[in-house]
């Protein structure tokens, strides 16, 4: 079946236009710098790991939590909206399914009964004689102020909706900072000793193995505490990159020289995806997002497992640097490379 | 709108072979006639339209199913991963920049508006024919860069990998190489093109009416040319004065949108959007205007609420210059600008609202016909509806954080102006084209075309809707997949819709091969327009004596 359909629109394509030849013929073979041994057969790379498996982090610490299947992440054939598990999210899903699809289902319902009524007893066959009516000042205005209505019957919990999202942190609360680079992401923990983790996506088979789904699996997560609001500072590195967890309702651009505040809040534990939304350059469809949601003390073993601090713990002999930072480095980078070269076969 | 009635002798005098026409070089390559430079704006935008339709079908074919299937094999052996993955963000460029510049606007105000402007409001010819002349000609030679631009290095691969937003930085720092400045500069020319031909349609308009024709009497297919030159003239020297700073930001060290040197990457977004919203009604105004004439020809009846209707697509030009932030409620506005954006976006459905039912009001009680243009028409009504309805959705400021940049804009924007725009396109070609060709197509292939395109491109758009509310992100070579299932259905669409294209060829073919003589005014009493006091195709020059309206 696919392939027939594939066939076909390759063929298509190919019939209608020189475009298609044009792109084969248009990209010259350039040397190739950083993936030379990928040119000929890009598969199966071996994704370049260089630390334990699991997360290099202290297992007695932390272990990266399992995914529900279905929650975080979307589903087989699904329809609707990512199960919501942040205040503002669960408002969100309920004002576009309870009130604007039900609205919108009316409106297209209406017209397309009234173009259905108007096809069936204007046609030419049972009204022979048109009519020259051309002016009807009431129903002019019925249908003028009655969509004004419908819109200010939306606009009430819309508006409510956006100041509730705008709702700023309570002080204290945990600061994240989020830096979108091509093409990874980067979490900084300001409040914890200021350890960053980086997050590569995880090439396929891996992902596989650790039980996760395929292009939105990352190494190493954004993990913050459950139930509790957390603000995140979003700024992009290079270019413009886009934070999105579409459990939450959150989206939020990563500009280079700007920072970006909003509040995350979720409040079941988990582990929740998503995905680069803004242009980003060559590899923007293989930067995903992981946030895991833990319990408060889970959280602050995650944190010490880091070689973070947690208030109110001793302050730590020597400040030992943060591992993920001092492993972040050129060899990293090239990792990287590697890893998303396996998603090209 | 009246209805008008020219003077019988003054046809007559058309009759007669008087019009010579200029051989074939200076005929179609040194044009000053409106009718011929339109038919010039039609053919490029057909072949425009296929480049880029394939291109949409390059794109479908590889998110067939998941996984990168094609882009490594197109993009040639010994490129890199991220060659092959270049590609597809050039493919995504080329498509959104062909079809908005070089297929859409040529098409509804170059093609349809030269030609049946100065018919429908009894002008012997534009203001300006010679400017005419080289709106179009700078068209081919920004054409030309912009596909030239896929051959040259632009950053990680070949060609410009930006998207049709050409946002800075990814279009300034992020792509090294000509390509992206090709790109610029295919934009300033196509620009400058339609910038002179706004100046030309609106002079045009406002001088050249046939006497006793006051603004209030003219025709809405010209009422929706005017007021989209206005967003015309308006609207696109800001995106020219966007894409210089984006030009010079590159090449000559400024830093007007670098946040290293004081600049700001949103404010390149909010010049574009200023420009780019204006734009979107610049494409689907002129559809309104054909689908208001087609309805009234074959419901046999005035439109209903003529100034209703006109004042309608003024307001929509208008409230489209405000609310241009809501493309761009993500990017970190405060709470007060998404409210406002919020609310005044909203405030576009009211007018569009008052379209969609004024043409339903226009069939109440007419008499009507199901030809192809028609059934193109009532399509395009009812696919607008569903095209408007998400935009409400989207309007939403605090809805539109989910769904901002995934598969649900996607389909918005496809159901507005694939099903929208091009709908009205098409219904206007097939409720022109024996005017303009003096032959008559297969019905029966116009309608057959017809409902395999509109079967085609519901299966191919319908199903991005939930692709967006499962938040698959747009511009995305490669899914997890989950997403698999509905993508696969649109790639399927997208043959069926194919085959429509293919048909509608052959019914072109067709035409010219067989097609019947069509006369004057082939659709009967409901045709009420001056074009259709002419011959078919018109003389070379018409009303050298001006009609006098009464």
């Amino acid at each position: 079946m696919t392939h027939y359909v594939k066939a076909w629109i390759l063929a298509l394509g190919l019939i209608l236009t020189p475009a298609a030849a044009m792109a084969q013929d248009a990209l010259p073979a350039a040397p190739d710098v950083d993936a030379a041994p990928a040119a000929q057969n890009v598969e199966a790379e071996a994704p370049a790991v260089e630390e334990a498996p699991a997360s290099g982090l202290d297992p007695a610490l932390y272990t990266p939590m399992k995914p529900t299947e279905g929650v975080g992440m979307p589903v087989d054939g699904g329809i609707d909206f990512q199960p919501q598990v942040s205040p503002t999210g669960e408002q969100a899903k309920w004002i576009n399914n309870s009130i604007l699809l039900p609205l919108m289902a009316i409106v297209c319902l209406l017209v397309l009964v009234l173009l259905f009524v108007v096809v069936i007893r204007y046609r030419k066959g049972a009204n022979p004689e048109a009519s020259k009516t051309t002016h009807n000042t009431f129903i002019e205005v019925v249908w003028t102020v009655i969509p004004v209505l419908i819109l200010l019957v939306i606009a009430v919990p819309s508006i409510s909706l956006l100041a509730k999202q705008f709702e700023p942190a309570p002080d204290g609360s945990l600061t994240i900072k989020v830096t979108g680079y091509q093409w990874y992401w980067g979490y900084g923990y300001p409040d914890n000793g200021d350890f960053e983790v980086i997050s590569n996506m995880l090439p396929e088979d891996e992902a596989k193995a650790r039980g996760e789904p395929s292009l939105l699996a990352v190494d190493n997560r954004m993990v913050i505490p459950v139930g509790k609001p957390v603000k995140l500072l979003v700024t992009g590195a290079d270019v413009i990159h886009s934070f999105a967890i579409p459990s939450a309702w959150f989206k939020l651009d990563a500009v280079p020289g700007r920072i970006n505040e909003k509040v995350l809040q979720i409040d079941k534990v988990g582990v929740y995806y998503g995905q680069c939304s803004e242009l980003c350059g060559a590899r923007h469809g293989f930067m995903p997002i992981a946030v895991e949601v833990l319990p408060e003390d889970k959280f602050n073993d995650w944190v010490r497992a880091n070689g973070g601090t947690v208030k109110g713990d001793e302050p730590a002999e020597g400040g030992e640097p943060a591992a993920e930072v001092a492993a972040f480095d050129g060899m990293n980078i090239q990792g990287a490379s590697a890893g998303a070269a396996v998603a090209v076969n | 709108m009246t209805t008008i009635a020219a003077d019988g002798q003054i046809i007559d005098d058309h009759a007669h072979d008087a019009d010579h026409k200029p051989a074939f070089f200076q005929r179609w390559f040194m044009s000053t006639n409106h009718k011929d430079i339109g038919t010039l704006y039609l053919i490029f935008a057909i072949v425009a339209g296929v480049i880029g339709g394939a291109i949409s079908g390059m794109m479908r074919l590889e998110l067939a199913e998941p996984g990168i299937q094609y882009l490594a094999d197109w993009v040639g052996s010994g490129a890199s991963a991220d060659e092959a993955l270049h590609l597809w963000n050039v493919l995504v460029t080329a498509h959104g920049l062909i079809m908005v510049f070089f297929m859409v606007m040529p098409a509804m105000i170059g093609g349809f508006g030269n030609w049946f402007v100065p018919l429908m409001i009894g002008a012997p010819d534009m203001a300006f024919p010679r400017m005419n002349n080289v709106s179009f000609w700078l068209l081919v030679p920004a054409f030309i860069l912009l596909l030239g631009s896929t051959f040259v290095p632009g950053g990680t691969g070949d060609g410009a990998g930006t998207g049709w937003t050409v946002y800075a930085p990814l279009s300034t720092s992020g792509s090294v190489g000509p390509a992206v400045d090709m790109v610029i500069l295919s934009l300033h020319l196509a620009g400058a093109s339609s910038i002179l031909g706004a100046v030309n349609f609106i002079t045009t308009i406002f001088n050249m009416r046939a006497p006793g024709m006051t603004l209030h009497k003219m025709p809405l297919f010209a009422w929706s040319v005017l007021v989209t030159a206005f967003l015309l003239l308006l609207a696109l020297p800001v995106l020219a004065a966007a894409i210089t700073m984006l030009l010079t930001d590159r090449n000559f060290g400024t830093a007007f949108f670098d946040s290293a040197g004081g600049g700001d990457p949103v404010l390149y977004q909010h010049l574009f959007w200023f420009f780019g919203h204006p734009e979107v009604y610049i494409m689907i105004l002129p559809g309104f205007g054909m689908v208001s004439h087609i309805i009234s020809t074959f419901s046999r009846k005035p439109i209903f609420g003529y100034l209703g209707m006109a004042y309608a697509m003024v307001a929509i030009g208008v409230v489209g210059f405000v609310v241009w932030a809501h493309h761009m409620f993500t990017t970190g506005l405060s709470v007060n600008v998404k409210m406002y954006f919020t609310a005044a976006t909203m405030v576009i459905a009211v007018p569009t609202g008052i379209k969609i039912f004024s043409w339903i009001a226009t069939m109440w009680g007419g008499s009507m016909t199901f030809k192809t243009p028609m059934v193109w028409a009532l399509g395009f009504i009812f696919m607008f509806t569903v095209g408007g309805v998400t935009g409400v959705v989207l309007a939403n400021g605090g809805i539109d954080d989910n769904l901002h940049d995934t598969y649900y804009v996607v389909a918005h924007f496809h159901y507005v102006l694939s099903l929208g725009a091009v709908f009205s396109m098409f219904a206007g070609f097939y409720y022109w084209f024996p005017k303009m060709s003096g032959r008559h197509y297969s019905e029966l292939l116009g309608q057959l075309h017809f409902w395999i395109f509109f079967i085609g491109v519901n299966v191919l758009f319908f199903p991005m809707h939930f692709l967006g509310n499962q938040s698959m992100p747009r511009r995305y070579p490669d899914y997890p997949e989950q997403f698999a299932y509905w993508n696969e259905i649109a790639s399927i669409g997208y043959a069926i819709m194919a085959v429509g294209v293919v048909i509608f060829f052959i019914n072109i073919a067709w035409a010219f091969i067989a097609g019947r003589k069509a006369e004057d005014n082939y659709w009967g009493e409901g045709a009420t327009t001056l074009e259709w006091t002419l011959s078919s195709p018109p003389p070379f020059h018409q009303f050298e004596t001006l009609p006098q309206i009464k």
